[in-house]
């Protein structure tokens, strides 16, 4: 329902519509699943972020290719499969780049799979678009998810190690705070965040349009 | 969602035809990435086990793994023997043997906590540790990787055979943190007690079934490349 305004969209428009407009997590508050579980460092968001980006534009590219030769009936089971692909794919290359950090993630990245963004961007937009304005769009998306999952980690590990990055940020005498990385230190985080964003949006309402985002939201 | 309907219905040849496309374009990329990422995976892997070793067996320079069975002793790479107990042998620079070392494996608070012990048979006792893998609760279940104290156990845990050569003279256990008495058991960190435990169990049913069948073929062990 929402393809008549979608046209006039410029690449721009395309591309900011994922890190800001919709963002995965602070907008469209999806996937938080990895967003809440392997957000403890700075270097898991960044990695996790960078590894669903790369399924996005994976599926995004092939499902737009194939978009006119995949009939109706079996699309599900077809962009599944796409998915799943990439999803193993990237399995395969975080394990051969850092066995640390696959340890680090672990089963988070084959449950890329059932990340809820990916298949929403593949029916709701791949489908119906050029590879190349797919693409953008699944870039825009992987990139405000990667946002949205470092905002996250970088908090969470800034208190709960006093660190950023490994790097030792208040000298000896910190006291980590624990629940900063256990998992309701992730609900505390997220719950900020979202805080922040809502009342950055509700500040200007005209601009941003709230209603409109939430309805197309709760489609993808 | 209104078109679908009004659409004819697509035959049967055309989803087997696309659905038969999508996964053999799949299946080739899966294979390609596969087979391209196989020799690096490995080595991480390798290179991995390597630092672990290194760290609990301190001055050694390379390592073997060896399998060792009631048949004998196995390289790693050739058939692994029934009931047959996996383990490292470490070498320092000039080719002595180090000391052994063997993965062990309890279950922890949230699971499985994966260790890596040093087994000294000189001294018939363990006298290194490191954590492979955990998922215990940060701030206290982790605190096994870094607790002097609780390092300290293994500094020389006994892990002597009895008379009859078949298991350990005394079980590696846990105590109640500052209660330990024997050199066989391992002072828990208050707070930490089930993790803690997860180790001690996990060290004594490996070290039971390694110590045992190691015994006899200890000289073969002392020359690297036998």
């Amino acid at each position: 329902m929402a393809i008549p305004g979608q046209k006039q969209l410029t690449s721009m428009d395309e591309f900011l519509e994922g890190i800001w407009k919709q963002n995965p997590v602070f907008v469209m508050v999806l996937g938080l699943c990895p967003a809440l579980a392997v957000t403890v460092s700075a270097v898991n968001a960044l990695a996790m972020g960078a590894a669903t980006t790369f399924v996005l534009l994976g599926s995004a590219l092939l499902v737009s290719l194939m978009r006119n030769v995949i009939p109706k009936e079996v699309r599900i089971a077809t962009y599944i499969v796409i998915i799943a692909t990439f999803v193993t794919i990237v399995d395969y290359l975080i394990a051969a780049i850092s066995l640390e950090l696959y340890e680090a993630l672990g089963a988070f990245i084959q449950l890329i799979v059932v990340n809820c963004i990916i298949l929403g961007r593949a029916e709701a937009h791949a489908s119906k678009h050029a590879p190349g304005r797919a693409v953008i769009n699944a870039l825009g998306m992987g990139l405000g998810f990667t946002i949205g999952l470092f905002a996250l980690g970088s908090v969470r590990e800034i208190f709960g190690a006093g660190t950023l990055f490994g790097v030792p940020l208040f000298g000896p005498d910190f006291q980590p705070w624990v629940v900063m990385v256990l998992p309701p230190g992730g609900f505390f985080v997220l719950g900020a965040w979202l805080l922040l964003f809502n009342w950055w949006r509700n500040r200007k309402p005209a601009a941003s349009e709230p209603a409109n985002v939430v309805r197309e939201a709760s489609h993808g | 969602m209104s078109e679908a309907t009004l659409q004819p219905a697509t035959p049967s040849a055309a989803m087997i035809r696309t659905l038969g496309l999508v996964a053999t374009v799949c299946g080739i990329l899966l294979v390609l990435t596969y087979q391209n990422t196989l020799e690096a995976i490995n080595a991480n892997k390798r290179v991995a086990l390597e630092r672990a070793v290194f760290k609990v067996i301190p001055g050694a320079h390379s390592m073997k793994a060896f399998h060792v069975g009631k048949a004998g002793l196995v390289p790693e790479g050739g058939a692994v023997p029934e009931g047959a107990v996996r383990f490292y042998a470490a070498y320092d620079q000039a080719g002595q043997l180090k000391g052994l070392a063997a993965e062990a494996a309890g279950m922890g608070y949230a699971d499985m906590v994966r260790v890596l012990y040093a087994y000294n048979p000189a001294k018939q006792a363990i006298d290194g540790f490191g954590v492979v893998g955990h998922r215990e609760t940060p701030g206290i279940g982790d605190k096994i990787i870094f607790d002097k104290a609780f390092l300290k156990n293994f500094e020389a845990l006994d892990a002597r055979l009895d008379a009859a050569g078949d298991a350990l003279a005394n079980p590696i256990r846990v105590v109640k943190n500052g209660s330990k008495q024997n050199p066989w058991e391992i002072d828990a960190i208050s707070g930490a007690t089930v993790t803690c435990r997860a180790v001690a169990r996990g060290i004594n049913d490996s070290a039971q079934k390694l110590v045992p069948l190691l015994a006899p073929h200890l000289d073969k062990l002392t020359v690297p490349g036998q």
